[in-house]
């Protein structure tokens, strides 16, 4: 049998339908399980600090540990002013940050981070 | 006590449970090990000469957030701000107890602390969508401030559009680069110190009286 990791790409779609925890349990889940997680779009500010929140409910000694995440770093920090002019008169909607990537923290590794590169290592369980 | 004075005493009671400025509750987040512990202290003890809680080098040695009500930092020209400040525990995305056991700590010890940091770090993520009006976000100046918690934070202190004073902590070490950190955010203001040492601290207390004033 095949050794390996499993990547589930999942599309900004099939997020978007899901309200905020249940986007944080299908992320959780998968990367529990092992797998690591490619966000074609990424969480909004909210749902990364529910993602944090409820991944340090998971940990337990000697099973899942938590998880590193990356996302590129140019325009991540901008994200709040989205909604402009516009947003600002009419109760701006909170954009979501670029495409991301999560894995179990004892399985993947960032080696590089740029604006626009992620390196990461991952190994299999 | 006269039935006058009494009443006076429940009005004025009243008028300023209605009309007093809620007071700034005022959250210390950063990563591990930056030194917010070393900051609140300094902070509380300069103001009021009490403490908050120890510090050590040991990752997630605060696991709980401990909150110092009252804190009035004052200038020289009369400015003064009323704040509680919350020290939190160090916010990261992943918390391994074996971590704890190359510092000398037992095992049975290190599982308890690693639980007890997972449940500080939950609180403290749950604090600052809830119940934080303004932060001071603490970064150890030799580190490199790029990493993704530290994007991640920023990003959810922006979207609650919360007044935030980053910290480049640790200027007296060698390493220090406060001038990477001042690139990595160029649009909050950055106050570099040493809380260790207190030097600059006098700068910051000025920022948050503006900001949290």
């Amino acid at each position: 049998m095949i050794q390996g990791v499993q990547i589930d790409l999942i599309s900004a779609d099939r997020l978007e339908r899901l309200t905020a925890l249940e986007k944080v349990r299908v992320i959780l889940e998968k990367v529990m399980e092992g797998n690591v997680v490619v966000l074609e779009k990424g969480l909004t500010a909210d749902e990364q600090s529910l993602l944090i929140e409820t991944t340090m409910r998971e940990i337990t000694p000697d099973g899942f540990a938590g998880i590193e995440m990356e996302t590129y770093s140019g325009g991540s920090s901008d994200s709040h002013k989205s909604g402009g002019l516009f947003g600002g008169l009419f109760g701006k909607k909170e954009s979501s940050g670029r495409l991301t990537v999560i894995g179990p923290a004892n399985q993947m590794k960032t080696l590089k981070k740029d604006k626009d590169l992620i390196s990461a290592w991952v190994s299999s369980r | 006590m006269s039935f006058l004075v009494r009443t006076k005493q429940k009005f004025s009671r009243l008028f300023k449970g209605l009309f007093k400025k809620k007071q700034m509750r005022i959250g210390i987040y950063g990563p591990p090990n930056a030194g917010k512990t070393t900051l609140s202290n300094r902070i509380v003890r300069d103001w009021t000469g009490d403490a908050v809680g120890p510090v050590s080098e040991i990752p997630h040695e605060t696991r709980r957030a401990r909150r110092k009500e009252g804190v009035t930092i004052s200038d020289e020209n009369g400015n003064a701000v009323t704040i509680d400040i919350v020290d939190t525990p160090g916010v990261t995305t992943k918390i391994d107890y074996k971590e704890f056991l190359e510092y000398g700590i037992e095992t049975d010890e290190a599982i308890v602390r690693a639980r007890e940091a997972t449940e500080g770090v939950a609180e403290a993520m749950h604090w600052l969508r809830e119940d934080i009006d303004g932060v001071i976000y603490m970064l150890d100046s030799t580190q490199d401030p790029f990493v993704q918690v530290n994007i991640m934070l920023i990003g959810i202190i922006e979207s609650r559009e919360l007044p935030v004073i980053i910290v480049a902590n640790k200027t007296d070490l060698p390493d220090a680069s406060p001038s990477r950190i001042k690139s990595a955010f160029p649009q909050h203001p950055v106050i570099s110190i040493s809380g260790l040492e207190g030097t600059n601290v006098e700068d910051l207390y000025d920022k948050m009286i503006e900001y949290f004033g």
